[in-house]
């Protein structure tokens, strides 16, 4: 239990400072960013308190509001996957959601890539909406939000892989 | 009452998410009007703190560029000394000790953002060496943005790439002013608009900043005319204007301290 709860207040901060020291300065093609930082949303214990994973969520995202003065943009689109994330892993687990036995590290990759795909792409319209806060601007959201996305998806995607442990 | 209570219960989920999503969108709105977002802002010693660790590494890798411009503008000032007439200017770089009404306060850029729609950079000077809210920063090549928070030891600074700034600026040959505005495009264009269509635009102008208000002196250059166009009242040019600055890569900067500009909005305020 320890080991979980020390895991997650690591991989809280180191996952913060690499994002705001490091991926806000890529500024791919002069506006594309990565945002890896809601990998401690995505991989967040799926037995849990709700109310302390809702909760923590805000504090990730106002966090990184922080540091990158942006309101309370991230905030928001971070409370708002916390909050839906139970109805996207039944969705892309199906039956073993049910059972509470899913395991990100031995799961399908096809499921996998779903889940991370619905999450990041939810979280960075409402981030980009917010941020933007402009009807006349839809493309241009849209366009941020899309092409973000795909590099966000690849680096979580690439993370997991390196990161995960061998369990055979 | 118990029905209440039941309620809240069953609900807490909903209900912690639909708090925290309205604080969040407060702190949203809070953040888009200028010099309200006191709660959430990097110039505090936290934020500050990491940024300058993170820069003092870092610092090292532009020292060469960083010397070049200096040299560059080392160059251009002397050249405007050796090269003037006026006996007055050389007079009062000597000596010193002029009245003036513009101090200049060196400072280093800690944070820079520039792909987002407001944008802010952090510095590091603050409420330690009298530094405030408005007032101007500049590099040797033109305007950076406002400063619009201060803590003790670091200051934020409202980009020109933002898109709740306004700065007064106008043509270098006539004095017809605009407002310089941010249309989230591109981190090297920016919008002039309300320029009268009598004033005579031309491809390739310059555009230096106003005067008018008491953050910027006068005749700091900004940027030059790319294209323009009427907007839809047709009274009015839209100007898209391509900044000197290269505003991706600020390394230091100048904070500029109008010493007059208190007494200048003690006189404006009589007026009302």
């Amino acid at each position: 239990m320890n080991n979980i709860i020390s895991r997650n207040i690591a991989r809280f901060i180191i996952l913060v400072l690499i994002q705001v020291l490091v991926l806000n300065n890529i500024n791919f093609l002069g506006y594309i960013n990565p945002y890896i930082y809601i990998l401690f949303i995505i991989l967040f214990p799926i037995k849990n308190n709700r109310l302390l994973f809702i909760f923590l969520s805000f504090l990730l995202g106002l966090t990184v509001d922080l540091f990158l003065d942006s309101g309370g943009v991230h905030a928001a689109a971070c409370v708002s996957i916390a909050y839906i994330r139970p109805v996207i892993l039944k969705f892309a687990f199906g039956m073993t959601y049910e059972h509470q036995t899913v395991k990100f590290s031995s799961t399908e990759f096809g499921q996998r890539f779903t889940y991370f795909s619905i999450i990041i792409l939810i979280h960075h319209l409402i981030l980009f909406s917010l941020e933007i806060f402009n009807t006349s601007k839809i493309i241009l959201i849209l366009k941020k939000s899309l092409f973000s996305s795909i590099f966000t998806i690849l680096l979580c995607l690439l993370i997991t892989i390196l990161f995960s442990r061998k369990n055979k | 009452m118990q029905q209440i209570i039941n309620f809240i219960i069953r609900n807490k989920t909903f209900l912690l998410f639909l708090l925290l999503f309205t604080l969040s969108l407060f702190f949203t709105i809070q953040s888009h009007s200028y010099h309200k977002s006191k709660f959430i802002n990097s110039a505090n010693f936290l934020t500050g703190g990491i940024y300058e660790a993170v820069n003092n590494i870092g610092g090292y890798f532009n020292l060469r560029k960083e010397n070049n411009t200096l040299l560059e503008e080392n160059n251009k000032l002397k050249s405007i000394l050796f090269n003037s007439e006026n006996g007055a200017l050389k007079q009062s770089y000597l000596s010193e000790n002029t009245s003036n009404n513009y101090r200049l306060i060196p400072a280093q850029v800690y944070k820079n953002s520039y792909a987002a729609a407001n944008n802010y950079l952090t510095i590091n000077k603050g409420e330690r060496d009298s530094i405030h809210q408005d007032f101007g920063v500049i590099t040797s090549k033109g305007i950076i943005g406002i400063i619009d928070n201060t803590s003790k030891k670091y200051a934020r600074v409202m980009s020109i790439l933002n898109t709740n700034s306004r700065i007064n600026v106008q043509l270098k040959k006539t004095d017809h002013f605009g407002t310089l505005t941010w249309d989230n495009e591109s981190p090297e264009n920016v919008t002039l608009i309300d320029v009268p269509k009598l004033a005579p635009v031309i491809v390739g102008d310059t555009i230096i900043t106003g005067g008018r208000s008491t953050i910027f002196p006068k005749g700091i250059p900004v940027g030059k005319v790319v294209s323009f166009k009427l907007d839809e009242t047709e009274n009015y040019y839209n100007i898209k204007v391509k900044l000197f600055n290269d505003m991706t890569n600020v390394g230091h900067v100048y904070i500029i301290e109008n010493l007059d500009a208190k007494e200048i909005s003690i006189l404006n305020n009589q007026d009302e």
